[in-house]
């Protein structure tokens, strides 16, 4: 199958690939998708605790051009951005930003949920009630 | 070198020039019908085909008269089992085949199955070979007809034909092979083999798509199909269709070669095969596929943990193999060959095959052993699973977040 230019891109020369320290009080982690279907997020930010926004971002992904892509791209988006604005990102955005074809709109929604599992993992740290999401997949 | 480069063999092979200088007059200057008795552009066409035919007789220790030309492998498939079950049907109903033959086997027998035929399908050992007291102990007093592949396709494990046939002709059930991968690859001889029926093709030796062969044995015992393809009475009347001259032709003179070139270029594809296996075995958590011993030379098949396929697929573009997973949608599908010698989703996915070739040059492999060894690193450096196996964090105690 054809892959876009940008999931090309970013499947090259992925964005922020790594780890950071998942025990750290202002670090959110996400792990979403599972060995057996074919893809693993792990999703990872660290926010500054004074301003609420996000330092840094990083991403290790075992899946699919399209699902690299994806994560690497939510990584992206994530730096800079304040906890409660990242919680909008919608997968669709990835979708229409990657050009990702129907049979791989799973791997923007995979994103996204590792997106949201990561701001939960940070609320929960703080001591803030987990954000509800009614258009929760994991 | 020109990329990409060609590793999948087992799909298909390019003709061989010599192939094709050997058909070419046969579409234009002698285009007649061999089946035309009554003028010289008939009689031409019918010697060509006569020559093919003694070629295939040739390479496989058959007689030209048992060879029944088709439009390919899938098709003496079909004709073999379906044909078997319609001739032989009143004898009894009962077939056996395996788990990991080609899907013209699996569903020409599932077809039959839909009109009455039982069959049972033996699963393999985790290395691709069948259990034979397994394959003795199916057999009933019903049973009409084995069929087991001589060489996979998926990862070129030989199965032991001979012993095969003898537990066969012991019980007095007829034998079909499909020698899809193994002829012209690897001496196949159907009297020392003790083979039935046999099924194989032009493409997958150098020559044409589109023309096949069933190897029909004429005596001891003397076996019949049922023809699929009624019409003109052609090739005996077991396949009736104007024959494919051209092709034909092409797929004699591609046995010739092969005939020829066989021990030659079965030592230089193993070595170079052996050499392209040892160096991806390098890579830490990497599997050959299959039995090591008992494979075609060309064939290798290997499983890289942690990456997964259609990544995989895509980090090696430069080089054109096969993918043990066919996950092209959100629904993936691993390999049935693989799963049914008990590989897990995971392994199957992230599983390549190589099929070399007779054009294939130590340079190419060369250059395919880097770049899978890139690739591979690559996607593993990107891998949380890869990272969590070197924390010595076992994946199977995670509870994970599935879909």
């Amino acid at each position: 199958m054809a892959y876009s230019e940008k999931v090309i891109d970013h499947y090259q020369n992925p964005r922020n690939i790594g780890k950071l320290d998942k025990d750290s009080k202002t670090v959110g982690t996400g792990l979403v998708g599972a060995p057996e279907c074919g893809d693993v997020m792990r999703l990872q930010i660290d926010v500054d605790e004074a301003t609420g926004i996000i330092k840094d971002a990083k991403f290790k992904t075992f899946g699919c051009g399209s699902a690299i892509a994806s994560s690497s791209l939510a990584t992206e988006w994530l730096k800079g951005k304040t906890v409660d604005s990242a919680m909008e990102i919608d997968n669709m955005e990835i979708v229409e930003e990657l050009a990702l074809p129907p049979v791989k709109i799973h791997c923007s929604v995979l994103a996204e949920d590792a997106i949201k599992m990561a701001i939960n993992d940070y609320r929960q740290k703080q001591g803030l009630e987990p954000i509800e999401d009614d258009k929760k997949h994991y | 070198m020109n990329l990409p480069i060609y590793l999948d063999n087992n799909s298909t092979t390019p003709m061989d020039p010599r192939v094709l200088e050997s058909m070419l007059p046969f579409f234009n200057e002698n285009f007649g019908n061999a089946s035309s008795r009554n003028h010289s552009f008939g009689w031409n066409a019918e010697k060509a085909v006569d020559d093919a035919r003694e070629q295939l007789a040739s390479l496989i220790g058959s007689t030209s008269k048992e060879i029944i030309f088709t439009s390919g492998a899938t098709e003496a498939n079909n004709l073999a089992i379906k044909g078997v079950y319609e001739m032989y049907g009143s004898q009894g109903n009962h077939m056996i085949t395996v788990t990991t033959e080609h899907k013209a086997v699996l569903d020409a027998c599932k077809k039959a199955e839909k009109s009455g035929a039982e069959v049972t399908y033996l699963s393999p050992n985790e290395d691709g070979l069948i259990n034979l007291d397994e394959l003795e102990a199916a057999i009933t007093d019903k049973t009409i007809l084995i069929t087991i592949m001589y060489g996979n396709n998926e990862i070129g494990v030989i199965q032991d034909i001979k012993a095969i046939s003898a537990i066969a002709k012991k019980n007095g059930i007829l034998f079909h092979t499909d020698a899809t991968q193994a002829v012209g690859k690897i001496p196949v001889d159907v009297l020392a083999d003790g083979i039935d029926l046999m099924s194989f093709t032009a493409h997958k030796m150098y020559g044409p798509k589109g023309v096949g062969a069933l190897y029909v044995r004429r005596k001891n015992p003397r076996v019949k199909v049922t023809s699929q393809m009624d019409g003109g009475g052609h090739e005996r009347g077991m396949r009736s269709g104007t024959l494919n001259v051209p092709g034909i032709v092409g797929f004699g003179k591609a046995c010739e070669l092969c005939q020829q070139e066989m021990e030659s270029e079965a030592t230089r594809l193993s070595a170079m095969r052996d050499k392209l296996e040892k160096e991806l075995l390098t890579i830490e958590e990497a599997y050959v596929n299959g039995n090591a011993q008992h494979r075609l030379p060309h064939v290798s098949n290997i499983s890289f943990k942690f990456v997964e396929g259609e990544g995989l697929m895509m980090g090696t573009k430069d080089i054109a193999v096969s993918s043990g997973s066919a996950c092209t949608s959100a629904s993936l599908e691993p390999s049935y060959v693989l799963k049914s010698l008990g590989l897990d989703d995971e392994l199957a996915h992230s599983s390549l095959r190589f099929g070399l070739g007779r054009f294939t040059t130590e340079e190419e492999v060369d250059f395919a052993i880097d770049h899978v060894k890139t690739a591979v690193n690559k996607l593993r450096e990107m891998s949380p699973l890869w990272e969590m196996f070197q924390d010595g964090i076992d994946l199977k105690t995670i509870e994970w977040a599935e879909h």
